[in-house]
């Protein structure tokens, strides 16, 4: 349907730019979800830009994936010609969007992004991270205004170096002086603010964070440097000063430029729909979420979340919890009954009365609970320690240097000193943080694991103990199958039962349909079958009285059940008799017994929190061994308390999870880790993001950040090889200004590539498999 | 040797325009996605043209 579309309008090319343009529309199209995008309210608050004939607006579509997605994408206006201009934004995974909206709604817009299989993710956090940006702005006006005087001042000092003091065209000098001296004035007042405000931001706070000799370092350059070129003495240090600003801020920003398509801070809101289709008076009406009052009526299709707590009044709700609970499959629900937010309707559409406002649900009060107020409190990092020593030890030196030259020459004093504090600023140190911690998040993010920034590195390497979700973590959310435990079946009553689940359309119904499809083919009549919705079957079928469901319902007709059967099993009774169940399971990942092993051995503790029910208690010792501590039924709430209790305990905990009822033990964690199966869909808030099928290599990319301190050990070795070097010509005070312009860029350049080359050979474990 | 003044003057403006362009070009964005417009200047819309009349 999609490729008839594309032919009408002679598109299709899309088809020969990729071999596998591998685009599917999801599901069945249905045009009434968007029914919400008529309310105005709703429209404002997507809409960027409006003119009577032009509508600007943006959407994230995670789906873009190669060339011919961002081709089909902007050419839109070939298909519908009220789209006047579509721009996509590739690493983002944005398009902007320009229509004309006397020839199309915003709402026929999404139906067709929809159609040609880019359904827009659309939630009330929207454009958050267009905030973002503008910082990145500044900081590169930083880069380029740095690197353009740094180049100057250069070139301009070569003449100085090279003359050996013969230049004797003595105005000539001054006037490259004095251009150096206005070029660096932008370098000192603009780009290298920033460590200015945060040396005094950290030194109101009474602590010496790295910034501060930095900026110690700078201020003494610049005012020796001036004192030189006023009292005609020298050139002054101008291009090594604005030399490392350069680096150091090309550095940061290398650091800094992280994953711009990924968000990693979604409260609830981001999960919820934006509107949702309220009946008042027998009308659909359409309205945002915020405006949804208690009592209300709401309609919702297939496919559509909850919105709210709220009673269930028509028949035919299929409620697929496993986001919220952890549940594995979906449950019926009787009228009458209470369905939580955030469960999502899979059978047809139903009727449902709210009963608490959005914010106060089961599953959004979670977000309201003090321990979640308060922000993650971020250890501050070993360089700042690092940076204190090297700071005392650099004072002891240019003091101690100081006291030398007055016993011998006193007119030295001061060009030792001020060369001590030039030559050995923690520069390096902060160039090696930040170009491994960019190395290193660029090779995890290869490796499908992207951490929110560096210091969630750190916090890694600090980690004793891993708390595991099971459901959509070490279990696959697709994958599911059906196991049969009990007496054998004879051929007629398999016959018979499929029979009768064949008339039902409950998905565990279908589901044993299909595991007995593979034992039996025929099927036979039956005499009398009974419903009950929520609770199981009850047929006669031949010679046969079958009651197959939840145990509570073959309970309820005489049949005695264990009461470990709970959860997502059926049982099956035949004439009375209780002959076994069915247990639906979520395939385990491949590599997860070897993973938890390899973890293990290193010395982590682990545990395992499932809100599931305990029937796979024996299969998952089994499979990971009886060490592990394991909590089943655990409800978010629950969750979030048993991390609170093992960082009480001393310990750095680190969570791994996927859905919503893991989110409050994400956020709490230290290290909060997102499992996701589709493409960065649905991530509560974390600290990194992990592609479900990298789970199993888990230890390995563990293994890989903790290296990064490592490395930055190494090389910091090597940069105070440089500084003693330095060291030596400062202290006899013989610092020239060509010394000291060419071991800084030295330094700087293989201090970058020694980063890069020994987060590479590191990173051989992660890479092996790409 | 004066005139190496003027150049210098001279070549110090040309670098500060190129500076110049370097803001303006984050200013107006052109910054922000390093990947899409390598994809989007391959797009050929002749090809379609033609199939048109063809067809």
């Amino acid at each position: 349907m999609v490729y008839t579309l594309l032919e009408e309008n002679g598109m299709c090319q899309y088809y020969d730019l990729t071999s596998m343009p591998g685009i599917t529309a999801k599901g069945l199209f249905v045009s009434d979800k968007f029914n919400y995008l008529d309310n105005k309210a709703i429209q404002d608050q997507l809409i960027q830009f409006k003119l009577a004939d032009q509508v600007h607006v943006v959407f994230y579509l995670p789906q873009i994936h190669c060339v011919s997605c961002v081709w089909l994408l902007e050419h839109l206006h070939k298909i519908n010609t009220g789209i006047i201009q579509s721009t996509t934004h590739f690493e983002k995974k944005e398009i902007k969007i320009v229509f004309n909206p006397s020839l199309i709604s915003l709402k026929q817009v999404v139906q067709l992004l929809a159609f040609v299989g880019y359904e827009p993710v659309i939630h009330l956090g929207g454009n958050d991270w267009l905030k973002k940006k503008k910082v990145n702005k500044k900081q590169l006006y930083k880069i380029g205004i740095a690197g353009f005087c740094f180049s100057n001042i250069m070139m301009l000092s070569f003449p100085e170096y090279l003359s050996n003091n013969a230049l004797e065209l003595g105005s000539l000098r001054h006037f490259f002086i004095y251009i150096n001296l206005l070029l660096s004035l932008p370098v000192l007042l603009y780009s290298a603010r920033d460590f200015f405000i945060s040396a005094y931001t950290g030194l109101r706070q009474k602590w010496l964070n790295i910034d501060a000799p930095i900026a110690l370092a700078i201020t003494v350059t610049f005012s020796r440097s001036v004192y030189e070129i006023l009292s005609q003495t020298g050139a002054g240090y101008l291009d090594s000063m604005s030399g490392i600003v350069f680096f150091m801020l090309i550095g940061r920003w290398f650091q800094d430029k992280s994953y711009d398509s990924f968000a990693f801070d979604r409260d609830y809101n981001s999960f919820f729909p934006l509107g949702v289709t309220v009946l008042e008076e027998g009308k659909e009406v359409n309205k945002p979420l915020s405006a949804l009052l208690k009592g209300e009526l709401v309609f919702l299709r297939a496919d559509e979340m909850i919105p709210a707590d709220a009673i269930l009044l028509t028949e035919g709700a299929l409620i697929d919890y496993s986001f919220v609970t952890g549940e594995n499959a979906p449950i019926e629900v009787a009228i009458g009954q209470l369905v939580y937010a955030g469960g999502i309707q899979k059978g047809r559409s139903i009727q449902v009365e709210v009963v608490k406002p959005v914010g106060q649900s089961y599953i959004t009060e979670l977000w309201n609970s003090p321990v979640l107020k308060n922000e993650k409190n971020i250890e501050k990092s070993f360089v700042h320690p690092w940076s204190q020593y090297f700071t005392i030890v650099l004072l002891i030196i240019a003091f101690s240097s100081g006291m030398y030259w007055s016993l011998y020459d006193t007119s030295k004093i001061l060009p030792a000193v001020t060369a001590v504090l030039i030559v050995a600023c923690p520069c390096s140190l902060l160039l090696t943080v930040t170009f491994t911690y960019g190395n290193v998040l660029r090779w995890l993010g290869n490796a499908k694991f992207y951490c929110k920034n560096a210091a969630v590195i750190e916090a890694i390497d600090k980690i004793d103990t891993i708390v595991f979700d099971k459901t959509g973590t070490l279990t696959n959310h697709e994958d599911t199958h059906l196991e049969y435990h009990g007496m054998v079946l004879s051929e007629a009553e398999m016959i018979a039962v499929k029979s009768v689940t064949r008339e039902s359309l409950h998905p565990l119904s279908k589901m044993i349909t299909q595991f007995l499809m593979l034992e039996v083919s025929d099927l036979t009549s039956f005499q009398k079958i009974e419903n009950f919705i929520g609770k199981g079957t009850k047929a006669l079928c031949n010679e046969y009285e079958i009651l197959i469901g939840s145990s509570s319902f073959l309970k309820s007709n005489g049949i005695p059940c264990h009461d470990s059967l709970q959860g997502a099993l059926v049982c099956l009774a035949i004439n009375g008799e209780l002959k076994g169940y069915f247990a639906v399971n979520h395939a385990y990942r491949d590599g997860m017994d070897k993973m938890v092993k390899c973890l293990q051995d290193k010395g982590y503790r682990l545990h395992l929190l499932s809100g599931d029910h305990p029937i796979e208690k024996a299969h998952l010792t089994h499979l990971l061994g009886k060490e592990i501590p394991m909590f089943f039924e655990t409800s978010p709430a629950d969750k979030l308390a048993y991390i609170q209790k093992l960082q009480n305990q001393g310990h750095k905990v680190m969570m791994v999870g996927d859905g919503l009822n893991d989110a409050g033990a994400l956020k709490k964690s230290n290290v909060g880790i997102a499992v996701t199966d589709q493409t960065h869909l649905f991530t509560p808030a974390s600290d990194a993001i992990l592609e479900g099928r990298e789970i199993k290599e888990l230890h390995h990319l563990i293994d890989y950040a903790k290296k990064a301190k490592l490395i930055i050990s190494y090389i910091f070795i090597l940069s105070i090889l440089y500084n003693i070097i330095g060291m030596y010509f400062a202290t006899s005070a013989r610092l020239s200004p060509m010394v000291a312009a060419i071991l800084m860029p030295i330094s700087s350049i293989s201090i970058v590539a020694l980063s890069a080359l020994l987060s590479f050979l590191f990173s051989y474990k992660i890479r092996a498999r790409n | 040797m004066g005139v190496i003044v003027i150049l210098i003057i001279v070549s110090v403006l040309v670098a500060g325009g190129f500076l110049l362009a370097f803001l303006w070009s984050v200013k107006t964005g052109q910054m922000d996605d390093d990947y899409t417009p390598s994809v989007r200047i391959l797009f050929d819309d002749e090809l379609i043209i033609k199939k048109k009349e063809i067809l």
